[in-house]
């Protein structure tokens, strides 16, 4: 499998706060990337580089590379816009826009210039079809996104990130907030998506790494403890850390 | 034995709850009598213009002449309900985009610098008397307007440059909390999608926070409605409709602080400048409903 981000000696610091460690990563193409470990250990702060979301916190130092299909997504030709254009993300709480359903999808492509009615009735629907939430919706698109159920909130967030046509999509704790049956929704959806994205999830809850991913990567106190496949992880850890905290031992 | 035990320790609380209420009973019966009672004399004293004194009110609230002295005495109130609608929506014409602006730069763009010196300087614009705003006000902006445009500079226009600048913490602040109660969420989903800061200041900040943004507006316009003192000093008080904003004016509030010492209690021009009080209160009163109204339609 290629790998479409790499991750060379990255470290990172909320001002004297070492948050990341010289971390060394490739996430593969079009599969699923679960980052698992105890609260703190990184494994946000690593997901929210890829985005470069951690530019808004005032304080934040990085050392190393992030490339994204190549490019140096740190270096000072990249625009920010455009990097997040690539890379969608979704939040740990579901954070519709206080507009229509149709707006929050339609959101994305505003900006980025598309205003032709007829083109944004069909990334809409596009979207809302991707996120499996078309069949649920399509007959009150004009309605308060604020409506539906946080699981479809949940999903709606998917289409709006789906809607500026990313190759990533980062995915931070997205079911923690939600019911189990959206959350179900959420996974296999995720299971979908992957054919056609690259999708990168942290997740409090090892079984749904153990679910839903391909690759999965153990976080402890901003290292990478281990990295390969999830069931190889699951079954089969080699270091001793990994062990304990997958046999539930702490975290 | 369990029993006896707590009775003996509710019986101290029975009589807590008890002063306890009656004490915020006592609070509020006073706080609603005062109300009430104020609302009530000024309303007998404003209608009595009215029913006593039989002065028409289409007379009162049309009439373009106010001469209580005349021969017979007429009281036109219009111009001064014109000059406090005009300066109070002027001033948060002129208050309202740059409270928003600064608002929008404390929260967003400098939050640090914003939050820890920029925010308590303006609200110590509130701290300041407003007879120092109109002193200001006489001494600084009527001289340039004398100087600028044609007329001797006091009107409407210098009313409402100070009523702005005596309004602008009150909006600003409104205007400050409002951002700063934006969910963080949504700013961050916003910037996800590819968002620059000014897209998501306007597209999703200014919208979502719209009704409490009008919400210190409404209330500015009516702390500019209910200002009296720096008024009067800068508009120059002439009971006409001007024809230009920098033409002597008056307003609701400098009509009744001029004239309420040179009138006999129960004469009835002493009545109409009860009826104009009245107004002056119910339109407080219709800002107030206004406000309320807009806090219901908050989004968030």
């Amino acid at each position: 499998m290629n790998s479409l981000i790499e991750i060379n000696d990255l470290d990172l610091f909320y001002g004297d706060f070492h948050a990341l460690k010289h971390v060394n990563l490739e996430i593969p193409e079009k599969a699923i990337t679960a980052f698992i470990g105890p609260s703190g250990c990184g494994k946000s702060t690593l997901l929210r580089t890829f985005n470069r979301m951690n530019d808004m916190i005032a304080g934040t130092r990085i050392e190393g590379k992030v490339e994204i299909a190549g490019t140096d997504i740190y270096s000072k030709e990249v625009d920010v816009e455009t990097l997040r254009k690539r890379v969608g993300m979704v939040f740990q709480q579901p954070n519709p826009f206080p507009k229509s359903i149709y707006d929050n999808v339609a959101y994305g492509p505003r900006l980025h210039g598309i205003s032709d009615r007829k083109k944004l009735d069909e990334i809409v629907e596009t979207s809302l079809r991707s996120a499996a939430l078309w069949n649920e919706v399509k007959d009150h698109l004009k309605r308060s996104a604020y409506s539906i159920s946080g699981g479809q909130q949940q999903r709606l967030c998917i289409a709006r990130a789906l809607a500026v046509e990313p190759d990533i999509l980062l995915m931070d704790e997205a079911t923690s907030a939600l019911d189990p049956i959206s959350t179900l929704k959420i996974e296999e959806l995720a299971q979908e998506l992957k054919d056609r994205y690259t999708i990168v999830m942290v997740t409090h809850n090892m079984h749904q790494a153990a679910r839903v991913s391909q690759q999965t990567v153990f976080f402890l106190n901003g290292e990478v403890v281990e990295y390969s496949e999830t069931e190889q992880l699951f079954s089969n850890p080699t270091d001793q850390r990994t062990e304990d905290y997958i046999s539930g031992r702490f975290g | 034995m369990a029993q006896s035990l707590e009775r003996q320790k509710a019986k101290p609380h029975i009589a807590e709850e008890w002063v306890g209420k009656v004490y915020t009973l006592l609070c509020i019966a006073f706080l609603i009598t005062t109300i009430v009672s104020i609302v009530y004399f000024v309303a007998s004293k404003g209608l009595s213009t009215f029913f006593v004194n039989h002065v028409s009110l289409t007379n009162l609230v049309t009439g373009l002449k106010w001469s209580p002295d005349g021969q017979p005495p007429v009281f036109g109130a219009l111009p001064f309900i014109f000059g406090s609608f005009s300066t109070s929506i002027l001033a948060a014409v002129i208050a309202a985009p740059l409270s928003f602006c600064a608002a929008v730069f404390m929260i967003e763009i400098a939050p640090k610098f914003g939050r820890r010196y920029l925010q308590p300087v303006i609200e110590l614009l509130a701290g300041i008397p407003s007879v120092v705003y109109g002193f200001v006000g006489l001494s600084v902006i009527v001289p340039f307007f004398r100087d600028v445009f044609p007329g001797q500079g006091v009107g409407i226009a210098a009313g409402a440059l100070v009523l702005s600048v005596m309004i602008l913490p009150t909006i600003t602040t409104i205007a400050t909390d409002a951002l700063a109660a934006l969910p963080k969420g949504l700013k961050e989903g916003s910037y996800a999608l590819g968002s620059t800061r000014w897209q998501t200041i306007y597209r999703i900040v200014l919208p979502t926070t719209l009704p409490a943004l009008m919400t210190g507006i409404v209330l500015g316009i009516a702390r500019a409605f209910g200002e009296a003192l720096a008024v009067q000093m800068v508009i120059g008080n002439a009971p006409h409709i001007p024809h230009s904003l920098f033409e002597s004016a008056s307003t609701l509030t400098s009509a009744i602080t001029l004239s309420m010492g040179n009138t006999a209690m129960g004469s009835v021009a002493n009545n109409a400048l009860w009826s104009l009080a009245l107004i002056l209160m119910f339109m407080t009163f219709v800002f107030v409903f206004i406000v309320r109204w807009l806090e219901g339609r908050k989004k968030l």
